[in-house]
């Protein structure tokens, strides 16, 4: 499918949509107007969820926040519909940029019991306030009025609503392929990968919250209009997980999941209404809930991944086109070949009593391929995080570039020049080659959420695609800049984590084992891709247990032994040293 | 707040807290066992007391119709699993397993409330019939997806309580009850009136706790369990089924929640949904407690009591917002407090 014929389906679908209030009968119109409000909140979920990987039972807590705002706005003080909205915005966003900052920092299930939390006392709040009517509600609020026309008939709201979901799906996507839209993609991978990327994860996570937030603030607003009246019921913990239910029914990936599976829980729901009482009369109420947390629950089972990409797999693929020339991104100066770029100074890490890294000094130079080698429990790994942020030193420091970065979170070291690689692979398999790649471009561009949004970031978003696929073509995985990384051979997934870190421009490359696991092919052809690296003058430090591919590869040598340096010097040197041989081999052979 | 009505709130708080501290504790022991947090044990000291209720009025209990239901449902699942495996053998056993035991316990609560035996007898018989309850759930709901994500099955557990919701009204309907107290008695200590129920609450919860902690240490399988919870797969290597000890663990933790049940019956009116909250306090203290410590989630569980007692007393419309606004700076506390290494990665 190419991008024209994608168009066309779109346009098609707009209109079905702007025909619909002509055709349907006013039932129907007010059941799409409440899958298009539920939609919302639920596109709102599907981003947090699905792209960012915090699961919220919370979202139906924002969205009554959002509610009760403008009703008190609108009803209890008789100000227009449009300071509600910018009321239930400004409080939703607030309060869930506080919650946020409080609870983000929370790990897997904490955070979602977190969301539990707050869900529930934010829903007994609207109960047990008197100014908000406590049980009853509030009641009289009046429609929304665009210049003079009132909209009050069903069919009326029905073009702001859709017309508010349309908008909202757009921003999404143009938002999702954007700078920061690929910053949230990264988030399932975990927060190390992240901050690898000179991103922060903290960050990242506590904007795709309020967004999140936003969403359900803009689906409160349209309810409480839509239906001039509020109450706690639809805004409490039940609903929370309905909402839940239509993202990930929808496919929690992707945000017109939000929009299907609102539009599938909806009309499931009205039919369950329906059908019911014909199975049992009187206990329909009961039952719903019942068939609807069975069905959720076989949904969980069953079929996680969502309908949404379900269909998307029959579908053909959206061809994209190879990123053309453009300017190139700014790049960082590289620093005299020769002189100390990374000096670790009397560096001590400790696990309780244990001494994982103990003492060790050693200084990197600009140009060269330095080796950190020992045996099993030598301290290489322990060593490899304290320069990447990963640990922090007990005692002792480390310079990069004159700065010292011993007390630096990860994401800014990475930002001052050091790109890493993992041990074991940390891509994101359902992203392609080229956004993984231009993942690492992420510390280098400068566009913000908004820009991203309103697509107004093209002449940056050309430079950084460009630089992605020169990348991937310096490594010599230029043919297929759109398959997905996961269906990569493992050699090759090392090989774009090296694109990857390319793509950073960075001064220092630290590489973690990056020989294990690869065939001799491979291996050799790592250890060229390297070298060609260190021709065009950049550093490497390769933390590495492969005695051959170090050897031949790599400039000067540092040995680690229980945790403390032993020698350092070059691959002759250290071949034919005494305790280097004892170390590996336990005595002189 | 005179040091009398601070007395009083205590004692009322602890007593609270005790009921949540047994439904706290069965938190954390199917937490340990099976990486599941489930939240309908709530719904299981609720549906215990209803249960109890229906025998005192010599109504059949609407947890019969529940355990039925769920017995067929379990049994189909687990003989048409063990037939597309082609263990046909096992066919015999699960049926003993999923389907007649349940219905014995039926059957002998059926058969033994024509007689209207006394209070003690009767509370014997509302465990017997809750005592399925959660095993059955745990082979229908969970099992299948036993080697998901922490977060995929608490949102599954989430949703399970609201099945179970549904049924409860289904099953019991909307009334509310409240059982006789299980003692008239009263003391006076230090001035300060504690009623025998009280008193009854709190020796409960260290009694059942106590033969928790016997078993765990001196029975060699509260010792499998152990190991089930410590390392699923070294457990397994060493020939322990997680699959049984799940089972046992749901026995257990629904032991707990029904006494707990029980217990609070005639102190509160019990409805359908009240087990909800009841959970999710209970479920607060096992976080104070870290989620893996039972004395912590006991200790929790009273601390929980206490601060809702003392809350109710300030604004009792608001005792709720207060307690869970409580939990997210305790699960501050708790996630910095534990060192985590990486996130689980889904895909």
């Amino acid at each position: 499918m190419t991008r024209p014929q994608l168009r066309l389906i779109v346009a098609a679908v707009v209109a079905c949509f702007i025909a619909a209030p002509f055709v349907l009968n006013p039932f129907s119109i007010t059941l799409l107007n409440y899958i298009g409000i539920y939609a919302l909140a639920a596109i709102g979920l599907a981003l947090l969820t699905g792209v960012g990987g915090i699961v919220s039972f919370g979202q139906a807590a924002f969205v009554g926040v959002a509610a009760y705002s403008t009703a008190w706005v609108t009803a209890l003080n008789g100000y227009s519909p449009w300071l509600g909205l910018v009321l239930a915005v400004a409080l939703t966003c607030s309060i869930a940029a506080i919650l946020g900052f409080v609870t983000l920092r929370l790990q897997g299930h904490f955070l979602s019991l977190s969301t539990v939390a707050w869900g529930l006392a934010i829903a007994f709040l609207f109960g047990n306030i008197e100014g908000l009517g406590e049980h009853n509600g509030i009641s009289g609020i009046p429609p929304i009025s665009i210049g003079p026309v009132a909209l009050a008939e069903s069919w009326q709201i029905y073009f702001l609503i859709w017309a508010i979901v349309g908008a909202v799906l757009l921003v999404c996507y143009n938002l999702l392929d954007s700078r920061v839209g690929r910053a949230m993609r990264a988030l399932r991978g975990g927060n190390t990968l992240v901050e690898s990327l000179g991103i922060s994860a903290f960050q990242i996570r506590l904007l795709t919250f309020v967004i999140a937030a936003f969403f359900g603030a803009l689906s409160g607003w349209l309810y409480a209009h839509l239906g001039r009246f509020v109450s706690p019921g639809p805004f409490d913990a039940s609903m929370g997980i309905e909402y839940l239910m239509m993202a990930m029914v929808g496919g929690a990936g992707s945000v017109l999941g939000g929009v299907v599976g609102a539009a599938i829980v909806t009309l499931l729901k009205n039919s369950v209404q329906d059908y019911l009482p014909l199975i049992a009369k009187g206990a329909s109420g009961q039952l719903e809930i019942v068939a609807f947390s069975a069905l959720f629950i076989l949904f969980l089972q069953r079929a996680r991944q969502g309908i949404v990409p379900f269909v998307a797999g029959f579908l053909p693929d959206l061809k994209s086109s190879r990123p053309e020339p453009a300017a190139p991104l700014p790049r960082r100066e590289q620093p005299a070949p020769g002189t100390p770029l990374l000096k670790v100074s009397s560096a001590q890490r400790r696990f309780g009593g244990l001494v994982a890294v103990n003492n060790v000094s050693f200084e990197v130079r600009s140009g060269e391929i330095l080796g950190l080698i020992g045996p099993n429990g030598a301290g290489k790994t322990t060593m490899f995080n304290l320069l990447t942020g990963a640990l922090r030193a007990n005692s002792g420091e480390i310079k990069f570039a004159g700065r010292s970065i011993t007390h630096d979170p990860q994401f800014r070291i990475a930002r001052s020049g050091i790109s890493r690689t993992f041990q074991h692979v940390k891509l994101r398999p359902r992203m392609t080659l080229l956004d993984n790649v231009l993942l690492g471009t992420y510390s280098r561009t400068r566009t913000g959420l908004l820009a991203g949004a309103l697509n107004l970031n093209q002449a940056e978003e050309a430079s950084a695609r460009y630089e992605a696929l020169r990348q991937l073509e310096r490594v010599g995985l230029g043919e297929k800049p759109f398959e997905l990384a996961g269906n990569l051979p493992l050699g090759n997934q090392r090989v774009l984590e090296i694109a990857r870190a390319l793509a950073a421009d960075p001064t220092l490359l630290v590489l973690d084992e990056p020989a294990a696991g690869l065939r001799r092919q491979e291996k050799l052809k790592l250890a060229e891709l390297l070298r060609s690296l260190r021709a065009d003058h950049l550093t490497i430090l390769l933390v590495e247990h492969d005695m051959e591919f170090v050897m031949s590869l790599v400039d000067r040598i540092v040995v680690l032994d229980f945790g403390s340096k032993l020698c350092e010097g070059g691959p002759a040197a250290i071949r034919s040293d005494a305790r280097v041989q004892e170390a590996y081999l336990g005595g002189v052979a | 707040m005179t040091a009398d009505i601070a007395a009083i709130l205590a004692i009322d708080g602890i007593a609270t807290g005790a009921v949540y501290a047994l439904v706290a504790i069965g938190t954390v022991l199917i937490f340990t066992v099976t990486r599941v947090i489930f939240i309908p044990f709530g719904d299981i000291a609720a549906f215990t007391a209803l249960t109890l209720a229906a025998l005192d009025a010599r109504q059949l209990p609407g947890t019969v119709g529940l355990v039925v239901v769920l017995a067929c449902m379990a049994c189909a699942m687990e003989v048409s699993t063990l037939a597309r495996a082609g263990e046909l053998r096992a066919v015999p056993k699960a049926v003993l397993g999923y389907l007649v035991l349940p219905l014995i316990a039926v059957g002998i609560v059926w058969l033994a409330m024509r007689l209207y035996p006394p209070m003690p007898v009767r509370i014997v018989l509302a465990l017997l019939l809750i005592l399925p309850v959660a095993p059955l759930l745990d082979r229908i709901v969970f099992r299948p997806i036993a080697d998901a994500s922490v977060l995929l099955l608490l949102t599954v557990s989430v949703a399970l309580h609201f099945a179970l919701v549904g049924l409860g009204l289904l099953f019991f309907g909307p009334e509310g009850v409240r059982t006789e107290p299980l003692t008239s008695l009263a003391m006076e200590i230090a001035g300060v009136h504690v009623p025998g129920q009280t008193v009854l609450i709190l020796v409960a919860a260290l009694v059942f706790s106590g033969l928790l902690f016997l078993f765990f240490d001196f029975t060699l399988l509260g010792k499998a369990l152990r190991a089930t919870a410590f390392n699923r797969t070294g457990a397994r290597l060493m020939g322990i089924r997680p699959a049984r000890a799940g089972i046992i663990a749901y026995l257990l933790g629904s032991l707990m929640a029904g006494v707990s049940g029980i217990l609070i019956a005639p102190v509160n009116t019990i409805f359908y949904d009240s087990g909800f909250l009841l959970g999710l306090k209970a479920f607060v203290g096992a976080i104070i407690g870290g989620m893996t410590s039972y004395p912590g989630a006991a200790l929790g569980a009273f601390g929980v009591g206490l601060l809702e007692s003392f809350a109710s007393f300030q604004s009792s419309t608001l005792k709720d917002v207060i307690v869970f606004s409580l939990l997210i700076p305790v699960l501050l506390w708790r996630s910095l407090a534990s060192q985590h290494s990486e996130e689980e990665v889904e895909e």
